[in-house]
């Protein structure tokens, strides 16, 4: 329909050098895979560049691991001055902190740099993504990738490997099940979150660091029991931001505790459901921020 | 709108490459008016421009800040939806289909390199080639040419933070041609180089536009670009086309003045002479300034009866003083 | 002088424009200060007076980090990434030409940032922590200007370190590293995370005498009357001036053998 004006036939050799092929006409990046492809091309140069710099990139992992073990640390020394904290163990809330710090900590590392979008609309190097043959959204997921950030994830992981070791559950196939399942989720639910940030940058990027308060404020939330906090504070973490459905809800078929807020149990199952809600959610801001940016520039 | 003259540079439309056609962009500007209160403004940063560019043309396209060249460009690039109008580039509409476009197209922001700053400059072009998925020999073919026209080779293992401005825009425009792109782009591809950077690229463009391929839209604020390697210029101004044809044309359009400039025996008050202005003063130099239509002539006849003169000459108008005029004189076109 | 104060002011006025940004900021500052508060109220319910501390005074500790972390740049975000850019592009050779002193320089900007950022960032989190928690506030003007005193001086203590950090990127290049490093250890030691007086044993008493306790810790023990009477109060802000005159001290040094290297990137 677009070419009308130019037919398929018609399209001329441009040689440069003269009389050689014309790229293939089909469009790229159509599929799926094709943008996972794009993807992983772009944070290899982005490792390759932090490679640049070895000490550098040595030092920032190993301070990205130390800052969350030092954030650890000071759950530790709470429990040095109490066994228990809004009526959970230690290994509880390791537990509690360990799936929340693997969640944001995934998404933290697949598209953590998407807070940047606001940046890059303000100095107008998002320009130079739009005009690549790759989706914007792959472009900003994999901008300023670091794999330091895996740091940030080991951490989490042997922290949760360690409650799991001291925690007495009661093993169902069910509940051996529900922990990658709500991992997953719940990488989902912080990557939806991030996104739907990125999406409000398009329109407000001076207003970045709200996005802030509710992925690392979320992990912040989430990594402490929800008895700790005001009930309507896990409210609005269950039906405004989802965030309890990323451990909180989860967590309480395999700890055992009771439900912070006195649902039905089958709530504490419906993670993926909730995370896919949230991610639908996420890519129908993500086009609207990126149409309203296309429709009034920046 | 109507004003506007469009010049069909090829003597057809079966060629063109890019067609605009009574294009617009709207903005609404809000202005803080109070502590909360906002006032919108509609500002029509494009009103209704058309004009079509013919397969290898390398077309100047200038005007003053913010007269709507980049606007122009971002809408040719689908970066911007239009507000109204039709834009066709290799038979595409940009807006609707960005991403097929972009494979098409190539584009050289000026001030920003695309570059990547920690890595070899190879490694900036091997992305390119998978990224646009270029066939190997015909990259490695389009590789070697741009590397041998612009003086890349000893560059290619050199990180880009370690080139100097020049280099890195001579860098920036083989990434850009690389995939074969049928339109070029090229955003002020000479901002801020010295004069032997500035000469290394236009003699690669020389090149690109001699190979005839490649239809080259150039906006800069650096004349000489135009003059070398334009034959056609448009320019814009508040939003519309204000010229669209050669060099000379915009020279006759600008309406403008020649200076005849004076060497005198000795310092003299500003002469008087009759069909001319003095301009300047300075020591026993003056400038006067005649009409580009009228004869020197006479002037200069008048001019040897009644001073002491020792030498003289005729400076024809640069072409920025008459874009300057045709910027400030829009209304009598 | 003249100049300083025009660049201290510059550095005012370039923070201030960001209206938008600085209402984000203190909307997360709310969000935080509350997840803080709830569990510090928790820890505090199970142990009363822990730290020396009641549990309001643990409350009002948790704004009053809330209140200072961009003032004091805790987690960093002060003038360090733009010189460590000026240094990796090279850009710093002409900072090197001018009239003024780099270190001058910097610090009467980084003091114009924290000027505005006491009332932007300050101000406003403690103004919407009265409306959701009982806080102890001061009781005597001279405790609120004690106060601010050691804010001030906690300020040039964090200046101090973080330019040693930027000047790393002399050697380094991309100090991106460093930062990071330099901003956990300032964030725990701070007492950002937990008061160093709930810090156990050897590891409580070392914080509290390295140079990141004047961040924090020294300015919000003064709010609280923790300081122990005027002495106290005169010993803790004496204690952070050493650290600041030790680390300005050692940024000279370092400046002074980074200029001799200079290594302009892109030459």
């Amino acid at each position: 329909m677009a070419d009308a004006g130019v037919p398929r036939a018609g399209r001329p050799v441009r040689p440069f050098p003269p009389g050689e092929p014309v790229p293939p006409e089909e469009p790229a990046w159509r599929r799926p895979a094709d943008g996972l492809r794009a993807y992983g091309l772009i944070v290899g140069m982005w490792t390759r560049s932090a490679l640049a710099y070895r000490l550098s990139f040595v030092m920032m992992t190993f301070g990205n691991g130390a800052l969350t073990a030092l954030d650890f640390a000071a759950v530790a020394i709470i429990f040095g001055h109490t066994t228990r904290l809004g009526g959970f163990s230690l290994a509880q809330t390791a537990f509690l902190y360990g799936t929340s710090g693997m969640a944001i900590g995934l998404a933290d590392l697949l598209l953590g740099s998407m807070d940047g979008l606001g940046q890059r609309v303000r100095d107008g190097t998002l320009d130079a993504m739009l005009v690549r043959p790759v989706p914007v959204f792959v472009q900003v997921a994999a901008d300023r990738f670091a794999l330091r950030r895996l740091g940030r994830v080991s951490q989490a992981a042997l922290v949760l490997a360690w409650s799991l070791s001291r925690l007495d559950v009661a093993w169902t196939p069910g509940t051996v099940l529900l922990l990658p399942v709500m991992l997953v989720s719940g990488a989902a639910i912080f990557s939806a979150v991030f996104t739907l940030g990125a999406a409000f940058q398009f329109r407000f990027g001076d207003a970045s660091e709200v996005q802030n308060s509710f992925t690392y404020g979320g992990n912040a939330l989430t990594q402490y029991p929800p008895t700790v906090f005001a009930k309507e504070l896990v409210r609005g973490a269950t039906f405004v931001v989802p965030l309890a459905f990323v451990n909180w809800l989860p967590a309480t078929l395999i700890l055992g505790t009771p439900q912070p807020l006195g649902l039905p149990r089958w709530v504490d199952w419906v993670s993926p459901l909730v995370a896919a809600a949230v991610c639908a959610a996420a890519a129908v801001a993500w086009q609207a921020g990126l149409r309203s940016y296309r429709s009034t520039g920046s | 709108m109507g004003r506007t003259e469009v010049r069909d540079g090829t003597g057809g439309t079966g060629d063109a490459v890019i067609r605009l056609d009574g294009v617009c962009k709207v903005f609404d500007v809000y202005r803080r008016t109070g502590l909360l209160r906002r006032e919108r403004r509609e500002v029509r940063a494009v009103d209704g421009i058309s004009f079509e560019v013919a397969r290898g043309e390398t077309v100047g396209y200038i005007g003053p800040n913010g007269a709507g060249k980049s606007t122009t460009i971002k809408m040719l690039t689908g970066i911007l939806v239009p507000s109204g109008g039709s834009v066709r580039v290799a038979g595409i509409d940009p807006s609707r289909e960005r991403t097929r476009l972009a494979r098409r197209i190539g584009v050289v922001f000026g001030q920003r390199t695309t570059l990547w700053w920690d890595l070899p400059l190879r490694d900036s072009y091997d992305l390119v080639r998978r990224m646009y998925r270029v066939e190997p020999a015909r990259f490695r073919a389009n590789l070697d040419r741009c590397v041998d026209l612009l003086d890349l080779g000893p560059l290619l293992e050199v990180p880009v933070r370690q080139l100097s401005l020049g280099q890195r825009m001579r860098g920036d425009i083989a990434a850009a041609l690389l995939h074969d792109p049928e339109v070029l782009y090229l955003d002020e591809p000479t901002i801020g180089l010295d004069v032997i950077s500035k000469a290394k690229v236009r003699q690669f463009l020389a090149e690109v536009k001699a190979a005839g391929a490649t239809t080259v839209l150039l906006t800069t604020h650096d004349l000489t670009d135009i003059e070398q390697l334009c034959e056609r210029v448009m320019v814009i101004d508040h939003g519309r086309l204000v010229h669209d044809g050669d060099l000379a044309g915009l020279h006759a359009v600008g309406a403008s003045e020649r200076v005849l400039v004076v060497d005198f025996a000795r310092e003299l008050p500003a002469v008087d002479v009759p069909g001319a202005r003095t301009v300047r003063v300075e020591g026993p130099r003056q400038w006067l300034s005649f009409p580009a239509s009228a004869s020197a002539a006479p002037l200069v006849a008048e001019v040897a009866a009644r001073y002491p003169l020792v030498d003289l000459s005729v400076r024809e108008p640069a072409i920025e003083e008459v874009i300057a005029r045709l910027y400030g004189d829009r209304a009598s076109l | 002088m003249g100049v300083y104060r025009a660049v201290l002011a510059g550095g005012f006025r370039r923070y201030a424009t960001y209206r938008v940004a600085t209402l984000a900021g203190v909307f997360t500052n709310a969000v935080f200060g509350m997840i803080m508060a709830y569990t510090y109220i928790a820890l505090w319910r199970v142990r009363p007076h822990l730290g020396g501390y009641d549990e309001t005074q643990a409350v009002t500790f948790v704004w009053l980090g809330q209140a200072l972390l961009t003032t004091t740049a805790l987690m960093g975000g002060g003038c360090e990434t733009e010189l460590i850019n000026r240094i990796r592009t090279g850009d710093v050779a002409i900072d090197l030409y001018r009239p003024v002193d780099l270190q001058g320089w910097w610090l009467a900007t980084d003091l114009g940032r924290a000027a505005f950022q006491v009332v932007g960032r300050g101000v406003l989190p403690m103004a919407v922590a009265a409306l959701l928690f009982p806080l102890a506030w001061p009781s005597s003007p001279l405790v609120w200007l004690a106060f601010l005193v050691a804010v001030a001086l906690g300020v040039v203590v964090s200046f101090a370190v973080r330019y040693l950090v930027a000047l790393v990127a002399f050697w380094l290049l991309d100090g991106a590293g460093v930062v990071i490093l330099s901003n956990l250890v300032a964030l725990f030691f701070s007492g950002m995370v937990l008061p160093l007086t709930v810090f156990p044993g050897a590891l409580g008493t070392a914080a509290r005498v390295l140079p990141w306790s004047a961040l924090l810790q020294v300015p919000a023990d003064v709010f609280l009357g923790r300081a122990g009477g005027a002495a106290g109060v005169l010993g803790r802000l004496a204690f952070q001036a050493a650290w600041a005159a030790v680390l300005l001290g050692a940024g000279r040094l370092m400046q002074s053998v980074a200029t001799r290297k200079v290594v302009v990137q892109g030459g």
